[in-house]
């Protein structure tokens, strides 16, 4: 009966080898949402095998290109689909929680926005550590600078996008400085948007292989020098 | 050639011999790269002036010499060495222009594939469960 759920909406979740926690998230997010498309990264522990039986489309990427390279051509198949009026980019990691999702999208709906972007520091519930707040208010402040828009958090892969904002975004920045980009696409549009709090999980499997807090230097350096 | 700058005694030498070999295969090899052609002629005319200069600096060390003492350096090789850096930091730039290039059109081939075979993918599937007539939404 879940398995109808929103058929106008398509979940694009960018894979780079997360063979240990893909199944659950794609199944998680498939007890909700009819439409799951995983962009398998160029994946080598099986991720993409692994995200197919669990129930998502699987569009392979020959080789690793980047996270930012990921969402792009989800978005694009995404959009591509018959019907498809929203696109929810989710995180193959398990950080985010579907019921997020969900509320994002309701949302979305009843205010007619064009993106809702989810936010960790909305909410009260933050468990980032001092360097990576640090590092994301950075971000934040860059984003604010180059696009004008008053985000709370730049950098939270939890976004639920209309898709006609959504056919304006062009990723040019393959690796992790997409988000920004993300941003000022949308803010370009001129289309309404909200931020919603979130809740980021950040479990022991997440801090092991997410971000390092050395990673966010590169974020950093990608935003100033593109 | 010497490195205070004073003309070799004996005519040409075996190094300078090589050194201008060297100089004319990595013209040679320059050449043969094409682009557009006014990127290409101007890299020529830069080439070429670069040959000469080359060649000049070989034959006649005390040319070199002359010259750094004109701007300003203490001695010829110092000279050399700092048209090494420039002419190194301008290949960096130029190589790194390259690669993004490169970079975003090996990303745009890679999604192009990837969207491809999903197509394909998609098709397949439809063609082995083909949806009821008045199924509203036929995506697998």
């Amino acid at each position: 009966m879940d398995r109808g759920a929103h058929p106008d909406t398509w979940v694009v979740v960018p894979l780079f080898n997360e063979a240990a926690v893909i199944g659950d998230v794609v199944r998680g997010v498939r007890a909700e949402f009819a439409h799951v498309v995983c962009v398998d990264d160029g994946s080598t522990d099986g991720s993409g095998d692994l995200a197919r039986e669990a129930g998502a489309k699987v569009v392979r990427h020959p080789v690793n290109l980047g996270q930012g390279a990921a969402l792009q051509t989800g978005i694009e198949y995404a959009l591509s689909r018959p019907g498809a009026r929203y696109v929810v980019t989710f995180d193959a990691d398990g950080q985010h929680q579907v019921s997020d999702a969900l509320d994002m999208l309701e949302r979305a709906r009843t205010e007619d926005l064009a993106a809702v972007f989810g936010s960790r520091f909305l909410s009260e519930r933050v468990e980032a550590g001092l360097v990576r707040r640090v590092v994301l208010r950075l971000a934040v402040w860059f984003t604010r600078q180059s696009t004008g828009m008053r985000l709370t958090d730049a950098h939270n892969g939890l976004r639920v996008v209309r898709a006609d904002a959504a056919s304006r975004i062009r990723l040019r920045q393959d690796g992790m400085a997409h988000a920004s980009e993300i941003v000022l696409h949308i803010g370009r549009t001129g289309l309404p948007w909200a931020e919603h709090p979130v809740h980021v999980l950040y479990t022991d499997y997440s801090r092991g292989k997410g971000q390092s807090s050395l990673n966010s230097v590169n974020i950093l350096v990608d935003l100033v020098f593109r | 050639m010497n490195p205070d700058g004073t003309p070799v005694s004996s005519g040409i030498t075996l190094i300078q011999v090589l050194l201008i070999l060297g100089i004319v295969g990595v013209a040679l090899l320059l050449n043969r790269t094409t682009a557009d052609s006014r990127h290409q002629a101007i890299r020529r005319l830069l080439l070429l002036g670069f040959v000469v200069a080359a060649v000049v600096s070989v034959t006649f060390p005390s040319v070199l010499s002359r010259l750094a003492g004109f701007v300003g350096v203490g001695r010829g090789t110092d000279l050399l060495l700092y048209a090494l850096v420039i002419a190194f930091l301008s290949f960096i730039a130029t190589s790194l222009r390259r690669t993004r290039q490169l970079t975003a059109r090996i990303t745009v081939l890679a999604r192009e594939l990837a969207l491809a075979q999903a197509r394909i993918e998609d098709g397949e599937l439809r063609l082995q469960n083909p949806p009821p007539p008045d199924d509203p939404d036929p995506t697998p």
